[in-house]
């Protein structure tokens, strides 16, 4: 087997796929990739099925020696990537040779990137997943961040380089990250007029302590206008809370699977991959749809997806 | 024919008595995103309502639904998630009717009688004094009062193996941290609000730390992973730090 070697792991670099399921009721959330359409696409890029393990990268990348060469592609946001010293593409297949060192730098857009490689990251399935939760220290490798040194595992190559490339189209469409869509959410009648006007009038910014369990957002401070206790009660991805402090809070992959906060609205699933590429300072505006209107925006969105458009070979 | 209907209400007295406890709060079935859909029995947390969760629980997992992800039990909810391009909530909402109509079949096995040993104070228990003195009581008196009664875990959540414990003696019942620690040591025992419960990992937490157990509460290459499953009854026992040491590297 090929393997990678970890000459430096940038600000957070993690083994992901898309995520466990099956096992909230002992308190495990799905983890997986924040932007989990840049991974399939990525995947696809080097031929490997959809679901299978790369490496997400934070804000800013690391260096990666390939000791037995490897069909690599990157995807998400643009990390610079250099392959030794010529500049290298996103969203394009490419072949590393043997020795050669693949290096990211600081991002140019949103705040993750995704090296996939021909077989996938081979690490021991968590619960049948090779997500890496932090918090936990579960999953993926050794349940933690990549260090300098970790040597990591390539899974069998078995398919001829094949050049394939993400249409533009398919990227531009993507890209956009100003805009999350969301549905009402459990406690949004909680929530006073004033309080539901504010929240959708003005734009957030994405706070410096947002991670993959949360994205702090700062802005319009709802305030329930109902005084109730809240009995704690199972959240769902993408679940906008309220805190006493009033700063919302977008729960994400790596949320906690319960909690005692209203929610006043709920990230449509066909815009999460958009969370996933939030980084700090960024402005984002939420916009409400009906159930129904969610439901048919992630029909058409997988029907693109899941259709031969989006790879150009 | 008033024969007739004094006959019928006898019967239906009867029939009545032989129900199960009277269902006071209603069953309530509301979207959460467009993926999840939360199911509530009724708005108070009574053990009535936590049977009522397990036994759904439990039904849909002997008879699991088609296209539902994850199951997310708490006090008196259940949160389903599910796969919207398979399903949706009006779908969904006709199945669960059906499973919630048959809430009375399932029988929930024994509960098992669990106990977690514990080494209160100290630096283990950093908050135990100021909890005490908050009540007017001696730290000796918090630690008695504490183990002395028995928990039901109501259900996981937060993390993996965190067991929400129900059954806190109203005196000890003391609110959350104004703000949260950013680490928990694993096995901190803590109280926050009528609640007690054990940090799995280390993680931030408002709960007020009372102690320690060396007890490891989720472990992945134990078979059941969690110490404690949904339903348990446990109780703490205090131990000495000699103690503690010893399980811990036993």
């Amino acid at each position: 087997m090929s393997s990678i070697r970890v000459e430096s792991p940038g600000l957070l670099t993690t083994v992901q796929d898309l995520g466990r399921e099956g096992f909230g009721a002992i308190g495990v959330s799905p983890a997986g990739a924040a932007d989990p359409i840049s991974l399939r696409l990525g995947n696809r890029l080097v031929g490997n099925v959809e679901s299978a393990a790369a490496l997400e990268m934070t804000l800013l990348g690391g260096s990666f020696v390939f000791s037995g060469g490897g069909i690599v592609a990157m995807t998400g946001s643009d990390f610079g990537a250099r392959l030794d010293d010529t500049d290298v593409s996103l969203g394009t297949s490419m072949q590393v040779h043997a020795g050669q060192t693949l290096r990211f730098g600081p991002t140019r857009s949103g705040s993750r990137c995704y090296l996939c490689v021909q077989g996938g990251i081979a690490v021991p399935p968590f619960l049948g997943s090779a997500s890496t939760h932090l918090l936990s220290g579960l999953g993926g490798f050794e349940g933690r961040a990549l260090r300098k040194g970790d040597m990591l595992q390539i899974g069998p190559q078995r398919q001829p380089f094949g050049k394939r490339t993400i249409s533009p189209w398919v990227t531009e469409r993507l890209s956009q990250r100003n805009v999350l869509r969301v549905t009402r959410g459990p406690q949004a009648d909680w929530f006073d007029e004033a309080s539901l006007r504010a929240f959708f009038a003005a734009p957030y910014r994405v706070g410096e302590q947002s991670n993959r369990m949360g994205i702090r957002l700062e802005g319009a401070q709802p305030s329930p206008s109902k005084v109730i206790s809240m009995i704690t009660e199972g959240v769902s991805l993408g679940a906008v809370q309220v805190p006493q402090s009033g700063s919302p809070i977008i729960l994400f992959v790596e949320q906690q699977t319960t909690g005692g906060y209203p929610k006043i609205a709920n990230v449509i699933s066909a815009d999460l991959h958009r969370v996933g590429q939030l980084r700090p300072r960024d402005e984002v505006r939420f916009e409400q749809v009906t159930f129904e209107a969610a439901r048919s925006l992630l029909i058409t969105q997988e029907a693109m997806l899941s259709s031969r458009e989006p790879i150009l070979e | 024919m008033s024969g007739r209907g004094a006959v019928g209400r006898l019967t239906s007295a009867i029939y009545f008595r032989e129900m199960p406890a009277p269902i006071t709060d209603e069953v309530r079935l509301q979207p959460a995103s467009d993926q999840s859909l939360l199911i509530y029995f009724g708005e108070r947390i009574t053990l009535e309502a936590h049977q009522r969760v397990r036994k759904f629980l439990r039904l849909l997992e002997s008879e699991p639904v088609a296209g539902v992800r994850n199951l997310h039990p708490a006090y008196c909810s259940v949160l389903i998630d599910f796969d919207a391009l398979k399903s949706s909530h009006e779908d969904l909402e006709v199945i669960l009717r059906d499973y919630l109509g048959r809430l009375d079949r399932p029988a929930l096995p024994e509960p098992r009688q669990m106990e977690i040993p514990t080494c209160y104070g100290g630096e283990f228990g950093p908050d135990l004094n100021e909890l005490a003195s908050s009540h007017g009581m001696t730290p000796n008196q918090v630690v008695e009062l504490h183990a002395s009664a028995t928990y039901v875990v109501y259900f996981l959540g937060f993390v993996p193996g965190f067991a929400y414990l129900g059954g806190l003696p109203e005196s000890l019942a003391t609110p959350r941290l104004d703000s949260p620690r950013r680490n928990t040591p694993p096995g901190s025992v803590g109280i926050a609000d009528n609640q007690t419960g054990v940090y799995p990992f280390d993680t931030p937490g408002g709960w007020r730390l009372i102690g320690r157990t060396p007890i490891a509460m989720f472990r992945p290459d134990r078979g059941t992973m969690s110490f404690l499953a949904i339903g348990d009854r446990v109780r703490f026992t205090p131990i000495s730090a000699e103690r503690f040491v010893e399980l811990k590297t036993a």
